[in-house]
């Protein structure tokens, strides 16, 4: 079985794995709509020490290049507030969604 | 080639020959030879495996289990208060559906501490998922060992191979261990369909909501319905390479028996010779000797016990507030039959490692012969009240 990004769809025991393990990947499987505030980076004050991409407990925010500002992945996020928190020039803000 | 061995290390003897990967280890009497002894393999090249010295029980099995995820062959072995320990990842192995194997010493739970032999240990992980098997001598413990492999890679669902503390565990029988080359024939390497892979990368025991767990559940159990049929080819495949046979149960003397005893691991051992004696009295008894309680041989004890007059069912176990627990299967198993059924006699014996003698055994007889029916589902073996 070969790792697939498209959503697998399951209808039942005969076309499910025999180990609960994903068929598909979770690049299908987007688990930010329980996001309920989004934090969105002020990059006019960002300095680019790349804490929030460190601390995201979700591996949701992306790391581009050293001179750039890293970017929120907004499929995942769950606006947990970790990266408002951590960051070092409270550039992060979180926004009712 | 033949050798003296006890039976942990027969049990070590059948890991070297099937050729195990990874082995993780923590000593708990009356387990520690096995352990040991594979230790010794390892470091001499005679196995080329993973040994890895662990901090406790569960990280034992938790290590197992990382191992077979990524497709090895991985064992570990145990008793009772190390059992356990284990419980929570007793249940994750079987869950997802790893092939591993387990020794366990049979060893009684405490308190009142105590190491000798009883089946209240593994009899606790009934409902886990995993097979399990009682050994009645160290051939059948080492032999276990290579078609639990064979079978668990199968079905994937795991193998607890169970032997008596002491009476087996640190006794020295005659061992007949196979060339790893004639094993090689019978058990080939294991390969798993979905594992850990960095190339190929899955989400592992992750949520599984209300809309699928239970199909996981029911495919558990159509694995252990598989099961069954695979002991059984895969005992006689085993015949075949190796001339010794296992099923689901064994009989012995039980052609023309009215009265039928039911033992399990070296209670049946022992029992044969009761058998010999009984017959020689005229008594027309046989015995059957239960060696894989999951999945339950349903269909043999129905088979062998039906038409029969009695079955003295002897248990090295207890469940509180019910009865012996071989005794509890074996009348469930009866509930929806048509037929003349046996009465079943249910008799606690031996727990804690007290000796159960041919002498014990034929005074259970004696007692079921003179009574109509039980009455009551526990009778007691040699309590002292
Ligand atoms: S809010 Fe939480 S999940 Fe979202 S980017 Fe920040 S740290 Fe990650
Ligand atoms: S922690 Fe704040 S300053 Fe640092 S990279 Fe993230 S947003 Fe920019």
């Amino acid at each position: 079985m070969k790792h697939d990004k498209k959503k697998v769809e399951i209808k039942g025991a005969s076309d499910m794995p025999d180990m609960p393990a994903s068929l598909g990947s979770m690049a299908s499987n987007k688990t930010a709509s329980w996001r309920n505030l989004r934090p969105e980076i002020d990059e006019s004050k960002c300095i680019k020490c790349f804490i929030c991409w460190k601390f995201c407990p979700d591996a949701a925010i992306a790391f581009i290049d050293e001179n750039t500002p890293p970017k929120i992945n907004y499929d995942y996020c769950k606006g947990c507030g970790i990266c408002a928190a951590e960051c070092p020039k409270k550039c992060i803000e979180m926004v009712e969604e | 080639m033949e050798k003296v061995v006890l039976g942990n290390h027969a049990v070590s003897y059948g890991v070297l020959v099937s050729r195990v990967q990874t082995i993780s280890a923590y000593p708990i009497t009356p387990q520690t030879l096995i352990v040991e002894r594979l230790s010794e393999m390892v470091a001499d090249g005679e196995l080329d495996a993973i040994f890895t010295k662990v901090e406790s029980e569960h990280s034992a099995l938790a290590s197992a289990i990382g191992s077979s995820s990524v497709g090895a062959r991985a064992f570990t072995a145990t008793s009772s208060q190390g059992l356990a320990l284990m419980h929570e990842m007793i249940h994750w192995a079987s869950g997802a559906r790893l092939p591993i194997v387990l020794a366990n010493v049979n060893r009684a739970m405490a308190p009142g501490w105590n190491i000798w032999t009883d089946q209240n240990d593994s009899l606790s992980c009934r409902d886990t998922g995993w097979m399990q098997i009682y050994c009645q001598n160290n051939q059948e413990v080492l032999d276990s060992i290579i078609m639990g492999y064979k079978v668990s890679e199968q079905v994937l669902l795991p193998t607890m191979v169970c032997l008596d503390a002491f009476v087996l565990s640190h006794t020295a029988e005659n061992v007949d261990i196979p060339e790893v080359k004639l094993v090689d024939k019978y058990l080939p390497p294991y390969k798993l369909e979905i594992k850990m892979d960095i190339d190929d990368p899955h989400s592992f025991g992750a949520l599984s909501s209300p809309e699928n767990y239970m199909e996981f559940r029911y495919k558990m159990q159509e694995a252990m319905d598989k099961a069954e049929d695979i002991i059984i080819k895969e005992g006689k495949e085993f015949e075949k390479i190796f001339g010794r046979k296992y099923g689901m149960v064994e009989e012995y003397r039980t052609e023309g028996a009215e009265i039928i005893l039911v033992a399990t691991a070296t209670i049946a051992s022992t029992a044969k010779a009761s058998i010999d004696s009984l017959r020689a009295k005229g008594i027309n008894i046989g015995l059957l000797r239960l060696r894989v309680f999951r999945p339950f041989p349903v269909k043999d004890v129905v088979r062998v016990l039906l038409n029969k007059k009695k079955a003295i069912v002897i248990d090295r176990n207890i469940s509180y507030g019910k009865s012996g627990i071989f005794f509890d299967e074996i009348k469930g198993a009866f509930y929806n039959i048509e037929g003349d059924k046996p009465k079943i006699f249910g008799y606690i014996a031996g727990l804690g490692g007290r000796d159960v003698t041919p002498e014990a055994i034929s005074d259970m007889v004696d007692d079921a012969m003179r009574k109509d029916k039980p009455e009551k589902d526990i009778i007691w073996s040699g309590v002292k009240l």
